[in-house]
């Protein structure tokens, strides 16, 4: 196994298990972009490059930033960071059900016949081959996430939006309500 | 016993994703359930391209092609979530998951 | 002008209307003009275009024209849809562009004041649109989809006035009935494409109404006896007798005298009730196919013909009893279909679409009339307490009594008593009863009594209310198409008269005239003039002669028996045999699948939110004791949670996931220590 596998997990094991416990919120989230580079990382050092930089691209620039902004719109007061008294006793249930799942995960995969193989032949996907690939094969995929994207955006700013009224000033709308003609 | 490059980055995944689960689970700051929840899509985007790269008969491009789609979908996620945040902030001013309770049964 | 239009180029008839209703679906409300423009060039566009097209179909009369094409694949096989060109297609089109082009004049004075004005030309597009496209498919698919869409069109017009309880509840009706009998063309259809393997009317010998496809359906068998064309004829007709508002179906036509005059106009003169009668005469070889069987119990046209005769009868006999001006018109339009399927059911298919043709111009005509009358009257619709509006509406009754006349058969003038003679001389050449032809004579004799009561005590006499006095003639956009359809009122009927029968040699795919002289047949004519006379006579002898003083005096049938005239009033009673039978059957099983809802389903629900609960509790234990109890306050929420499963709906999201990795955990211990299978 490579050193630099090894080098590459610490790092962002260890940034992510920082960043969820740091109480800073700007100190998390900037660790955690630091655990988002590392998984990029783990995508180059697997060969598949246009995994990482995709990874790069959206985690480490774009979601940090929406992760920054929220955390920056959303300032919290002193006594919000205080720890909360029932905050003790889910932090041990979380370790619990964390280090069940963590056992559970780490017996299934040492115990799996996976087979044993010396790592295969390095398989390489261009970019012209990815290209090809989801214009092709994955068309109807694309578009679906295409439509996922814009429809999740558009919630995004629904949901974030104030609905505030109208100032004062403008006038109603101008459609009369219905009246009907009786009989 | 030895450990197979697929196993040992199962091995990583896996922790990963408890470190996302415990941060979920532990923190009442819901950007950081959020983005333990976002670890732990990592994880999962981590473990196709193992198998990928190491699995048995790793095919041409399927792998690659579910990360780019999972990484699609988490960033619809994250849009959201963070939307959703920023809505619970406006109503109760502060963003502690435990107090959004308005829908209680 | 009329250029020639190919059965390729025939789906644009029924697409223009569409277009036009989709204009006018997306008009706002204020865009008046341009729904109503749209939809009425629309349709004039189409009348030229199935002019031009009834020019190609008369070049070459016997030839079906059709262009077909694959809808999509299915398997081997592809469903195909198709155009169809011939003289019954051309004809129809012809008829109804041109009754709708006027009705749809009509609409823009009669709904002028409507405050949804554009959406009504929506509805009266999509209407067309359907009905022209089930006069063109050439797949009884594609005829059923539209049939079909014609059926919700109607829905929305009859219900077009929805905050009207009785329009909303009429449209419902309409909608309700006549789907029972669309369920048995939708079975007809079915078990004819697994018997035919296709549903193209004509398809170069291999379409199901040509001779390969009669043959195999002719000679297989199926219960009772029936030859499978014969059982097939009968749910495709089932559909017809739905439509076209035949015994026993026949029930939702009086009540969809709800909707806006026009609608009934265009419903019961035009389109909807025609359609029922054009299917049959569409599908007219499957439904003679069996006539050359002898062994068989049951010809499909024998029933066609036994329910013609009786909604016939029964029609006319329920108009005399009713005093509502559309509703009279209504039981009419009910009888008149009922000679047409007569006719179809006799064997003499070009009498009943000749009928059907002269009947759609002179009772579009006289529901216009009675919009017209309504208008004046400012929706009084009750002929007692209307009266003596011959001298304010001129122009109207002018036109009114024309229909009239044709509808009640006055001789040689006008084109219902040719086309009326037609059906008449064709029941008498039936040999397998006289019956029809006793039923078709009674009916004479009602329908003329009837009409000139209507007549008689809507023009006639004085104003009996206060509506009817300030009566004034109606806006030229409505009397215009009055005049031009009493115009053809009486001229249509000389395109078929015995003596240059024109029009049947064209259905029938003749192009020489077999014309004889009126002599033939001179007795059957005689007699029926004779009953149109008493028929008139009478009713004039009790209505016109001592005209009604008061709106609340006895009709002159009421006083002599009362019982009868109170149970033709009554419609003799079915729509309370229909909530007493059907409607308590339907009754019976939603209280039991009320039943079912509340002990059965909600039980099981109950067994599920238990099971909830039971996992709520096992959550709750887990809880205490990995964490030692020694958080009792904070599971407060969880305890109290675990009473119910809608208080386990904690809202905590912490919760909620702790238990799904807690699940996902057993699961994985689950599959890795028992093996997982």
């Amino acid at each position: 196994m490579s050193i630099a596998f090894l080098i590459i997990a610490l790092v962002t094991l260890g940034s992510a298990a920082v960043a969820m416990s740091l109480r800073n919120l700007i100190h998390s989230a900037l660790l955690l972009i630091a655990s988002w580079a590392g998984i990029a990382a783990f995508y180059l050092w697997a060969g598949a490059e246009f995994v990482a930089f995709a990874q790069l691209l959206v985690y480490v620039g774009a979601v940090s930033m929406v992760v920054l902004f929220a955390v920056l719109l959303t300032r919290q007061s002193r006594v919000d960071m205080a720890i909360a008294p029932d905050a003790l006793r889910r932090i041990v249930a979380a370790l619990l059900a964390g280090g069940a799942t963590l056992g559970v995960l780490f017996g299934a995969v040492v115990s799996a016949p996976l087979p044993i193989a010396a790592s295969a032949t390095p398989v390489t996907v261009s970019v012209r081959q990815m290209g090809q690939e989801l214009m092709g094969t994955h068309a109807a995929a694309l578009l679906i996430v295409g439509a996922l994207l814009t429809v999740a955006l558009l919630g995004a700013i629904i949901l974030a939006s104030t609905g505030r009224e109208d100032p004062p000033g403008v006038a109603p709308p101008a459609v009369a309500p219905p009246t009907r003609k009786t009989s | 016993m030895s450990l197979s490059p697929l196993q040992l980055c199962l091995l990583f995944s896996s922790a990963l994703f408890c470190v996302g689960l415990i941060g979920a689970l532990a923190r009442s700051n819901t950007i950081l359930v959020l983005l333990g929840v976002e670890l732990m899509l990592n994880a999962a985007n981590i473990n196709f391209i193992a198998f990928w790269r190491f699995g048995p008969a790793p095919s041409p491009a399927t792998g690659v092609m579910f990360v780019v789609f999972s990484i699609a979908v988490a960033a619809a996620e994250a849009a959201v979530g963070l939307a959703l945040v920023i809505a619970i902030y406006r109503h109760q001013k502060n963003i502690r998951l435990q107090e959004a309770v308005r829908l209680k049964g | 002008m009329l250029m020639s239009v190919t059965a390729a180029h025939v789906w644009l008839i029924p697409a223009l209307p569409l277009l036009a209703a989709g204009i006018g679906a997306l008009t706002p409300r204020v865009g008046r003009r341009l729904a109503a423009g749209a939809a009425i060039v629309a349709l004039a566009v189409s009348f030229l275009l199935s002019c031009g097209a009834l020019v190609t179909a008369l070049a070459d009369p016997a030839a079906h024209l059709v262009h077909n094409f694959a809808w999509f694949d299915l398997g081997d096989s592809a469903v195909r849809l198709g155009w169809l060109l011939d003289p019954l297609t051309a004809f129809m089109c012809v008829m109804v562009t041109f009754v709708g082009l006027l009705i749809f004049i009509f609409s823009t004075g009669y709904m002028h004041e409507d405050a949804n004005f554009t959406r009504f030309f929506c509805f009266l597009s999509l209407f067309a649109a359907a009905m022209l496209g089930l006069i063109v498919a050439n797949s009884l698919l594609l005829l059923f989809i539209c049939w079909e869409l014609v059926g919700l069109a109607s829905y929305l017009l009859i219900g077009f006035w929805f905050h009207k309880p009785e329009a909303a509840a009429a449209g419902k009706k309409a909608f309700i009935t006549t789907r029972i009998g669309d369920l048995g063309l939708l079975l007809g259809m079915v078990w004819l494409y697994d018997a035919t393997g296709s549903l193209l009317f004509y398809d170069g010998g291999n379409g199901v109404l040509e001779t390969n496809a009669l043959g195999a359906l002719t000679a297989q068998f199926t219960i009772g006896g029936l030859a499978v064309s014969t059982a097939i004829g009968l749910l495709i007709f089932c559909g017809a007798v739905g439509k076209s508002g035949q015994f026993p179906l026949h029930v939702w036509l009086p009540d969809a005298m709800e909707g806006p005059t026009p609608v009934s106009a265009l419903i019961h003169a035009a389109t909807m009730v025609a359609a029922g009668v054009f299917l049959v005469a569409r599908v007219y070889p499957l439904m003679t196919a069996d006539l050359p069987l002898t062994g068989v119990p049951l010809h499909a046209l024998t029933v066609v013909a036994a329910i013609g005769a009786i909604t016939a009868l029964l029609g006319a006999v329920i108009a005399v009893g009713q005093s509502d001006i559309k509703r009279i018109l209504a039981f009419s339009t009910v009888s008149q279909l009922g000679y047409m399927m007569l006719a179809l059911g006799v064997g003499s298919w070009v009498a009943a679409i000749f009928h059907l043709l002269t009947h759609a111009f002179f009772k579009a005509l006289l529901f216009l009339g009675a919009g017209s009358v309504i208008h004046a009257a400012h929706h009084e619709q009750d002929i007692r307490r209307l009266g003596g509006l011959r001298r304010p509406l001129r122009v109207t009754f002018a036109t009114f009594a024309i229909g009239m006349m044709a509808l009640a058969g006055v001789p040689f003038l006008f084109s219902g008593f040719w086309s009326k003679e037609a059906i008449l001389h064709a029941a008498h050449g039936w040999t397998v009863s006289p019956l029809p032809l006793y039923v078709a004579l009674a009916g004479v004799v009602l329908t003329a009594f009837y009409m000139t009561r209507l007549v008689a005590e809507t023009f006639f006499g004085t104003p009996r209310s206060e509506t009817a006095e300030h009566a004034h003639e109606s806006p030229a956009t409505m009397t215009v198409p009055l005049v031009v359809l009493a115009i053809f009122a009486i001229l249509l009927g000389f395109l078929g008269t015995p003596a240059w029968p024109w029009l049947q040699a064209r259905l029938e795919g003749r192009t020489e005239i077999h014309g004889h002289s009126l002599a033939d047949g001179a007795g059957l004519m005689g007699l029926s003039i004779v009953l149109v006379a008493l028929g008139i006579g009478a009713g004039w002898a009790l209505y016109g002669r001592r005209p009604r003083a008061r709106a609340a005096a006895t009709d002159p049938i009421e006083g002599r028996a009362p019982k009868l005239f109170h149970a033709l009033r009554q419609r003799l009673g079915f729509d309370e045999l229909y909530a007493a039978t059907v409607g308590r059957i339907s009754d019976g099983l939603a209280a039991l699948a009320d039943w079912l809802d509340r002990s059965v389903w909600d039980g099981t629900i109950r067994f599920l939110a238990r099971l909830g609960v039971f996992a709520g509790v096992v959550n709750r234990e887990a809880d205490e004791d990995v964490i030692n109890g020694g958080f009792d306050a904070g599971s407060e929420g969880l305890r109290r949670g675990a009473n119910a499963y809608s208080h386990a709906q904690t809202g905590d999201a912490h919760g909620y996931l702790r238990v799904v990795a807690i699940g996902f955990v057993m699961l994985v211990l689950v599959v890795m220590l028992g093996g997982g299978r």
